[in-house]
């Protein structure tokens, strides 16, 4: 071990702490060990194919479609499965499924990025839009309801654009990117509005089994450092901007402690994570029921699913029907989560997602 | 000192879109070494043209920033107090975005 006050010029005086030959490249949040590029290709991608295999996300002969947006965590997932299922036989039929939100100046770039992935790892893209399937564009629902809300809007019809893509495709399952980082946010979000429905399931690897297609999370104990600096090293191909909206979305001020928290601990995260896994909700409190969506049959716990409410909404002109707690609509539908219904109104209320106003 | 930055991850965004920088940095008198810690001070001064929140916070570079010098982390050469050397290369990668 080195000791002493001066700090080595460059990190040639260590070795990679596993193949113990070559200089290390980077030193892992995970473990804090100091690892060379060629052993931190081999542990990163032996750790996801073992997180696949534990947790017995897929079986031979299945039809996957990965949700590609384009972005890191997407790009280094098409990669690495593509790569693995060689190497491993997994025997997964695998596609590219992207969704067009039609936000002009972000999307309309990181879909280039999707087509040329098509090319580099083989593998057949489809594209939905949200023009195609609901009428509207991210941008003209902005234009409608102003900055504030747009998550709400993008992120619950985005999930029913991957269901509706992975069922043109046939396929049996959905892959997403999402990394350590975005489940440990998850966790604190959910916390912090008091959403105990949505903190009992989120830190599941594969969710929505009882619904139309399953989706996991390969990704879920990988770090988003091991993600960009594994990019960085292989040359992969990705896009990097924020969306034009994002800045006023709430999981903003989650991921800003989460950093703040990795460079102080970084094991952090992982245990985060842990802790939202082992949350066991008391028997007493009262939670939604799943049922369908009277108007479009989709899985929801409310008469109206969630994208029905918010397209009604757009098209009668009533952008704020189904964001906050509402009143006097048909059904009662509005915001709800598990907590008991009183007639209080307030003004700032657990949003499904969104910004919120200071 | 001759030395080469590049941003990536979007934070060439707000070096008005350029990603290479070969650049010159002098060392203030009296210091006999550069270190990223100076680097860093020199290169929001100089090279960051608008919203330098995004790039630092305080001395060292805002959580979520990764730096690599000479292609290896700067977490295994001491971070702030990593000495920089002739024709160096140092890369600034964002992870704060979409993924």
């Amino acid at each position: 071990m080195e000791e002493g006050n001066k700090i080595p010029k460059s990190a040639s005086s260590r070795l990679c702490c596993r193949c113990n030959e070559r200089k290390p490249a980077l030193k892992r949040p995970k473990t804090l060990e100091q690892i060379c590029r060629k052993c931190f290709y081999e542990v990163f991608e032996e750790e996801i194919h073992q997180v696949i295999v534990g947790n017995q996300l897929f079986k031979a002969g299945e039809r996957v479609a990965i949700g590609a947006s384009g972005g890191k965590d997407s790009t280094v997932l098409a990669y690495v499965m593509s790569e693995l299922n060689r190497r491993h036989n997994y025997g997964l039929d695998l596609f590219l499924l992207s969704v067009d939100e039609g936000i002009t100046g972000y999307r309309d770039d990181s879909l280039e990025t999707v087509k040329r992935n098509e090319v580099q790892y083989g593998l057949p893209l489809k594209i939905v839009s949200y023009k195609e399937l609901y009428g509207w564009t991210m941008d003209e629902i902005v234009k409608v309801i102003g900055l504030k809300n747009n998550c709400t809007f993008c992120g619950v019809f985005r999930r029913q654009a991957l269901d509706r893509g992975a069922a043109y495709l046939k396929v049996d399952k959905l892959v997403t990117g999402h990394n350590a980082d975005d489940i440990a946010e998850t966790v604190l979000l959910n916390i912090l509005r008091g959403d105990v429905a949505r903190l009992s399931r989120c830190t599941s690897i594969t969710t929505g089994e009882d619904g139309p297609i399953p989706r996991c999370k390969p990704f879920k104990y990988t770090y988003e450092k091991e993600i960009v600096m594994y990019a960085y090293f292989k040359k992969l191909d990705y896009f990097s901007t924020e969306c034009i909206y994002s800045p006023n979305a709430y999981r903003g001020f989650a991921r800003e402690f989460i950093k703040d928290l990795e460079r102080i601990r970084p094991r952090a995260i992982v245990d985060i994570i842990k802790s939202g896994e082992n949350f066991r909700i008391s028997t007493s409190t009262k939670m939604p029921e799943q049922g369908t969506c009277e108007r479009c049959g989709y899985i929801s716990s409310q008469k109206w699913c969630k994208a029905c409410v918010l397209l009604e909404g757009l098209n009668r002109g009533l952008p704020k029907l189904g964001i906050g707690r509402s009143r006097g609509l048909e059904n009662g539908n509005g915001n709800r989560k598990d907590m008991e219904q009183n007639g209080d109104v307030r003004s700032i209320e657990s949003k499904q997602c969104g910004s919120l106003d200071f | 000192m001759q030395l080469t930055l590049e941003f990536g991850g979007g934070l060439e965004l707000l070096c008005d879109s350029v990603k290479m920088h070969n650049v010159n940095v002098d060392l203030e008198n009296g210091l006999e070494q550069l270190t990223m810690k100076d680097l860093l001070a020199w290169a929001r001064t100089n090279l960051i043209k608008e919203r330098p929140e995004m790039f630092m916070k305080g001395d060292t570079v805002r959580p979520g920033v990764l730096v690599l010098v000479n292609d290896c982390d700067w977490e295994l050469s001491g971070q702030l107090d990593t000495t920089l050397q002739e024709k160096d290369v140092v890369v600034f990668i964002s992870t704060l975005h979409g993924g």
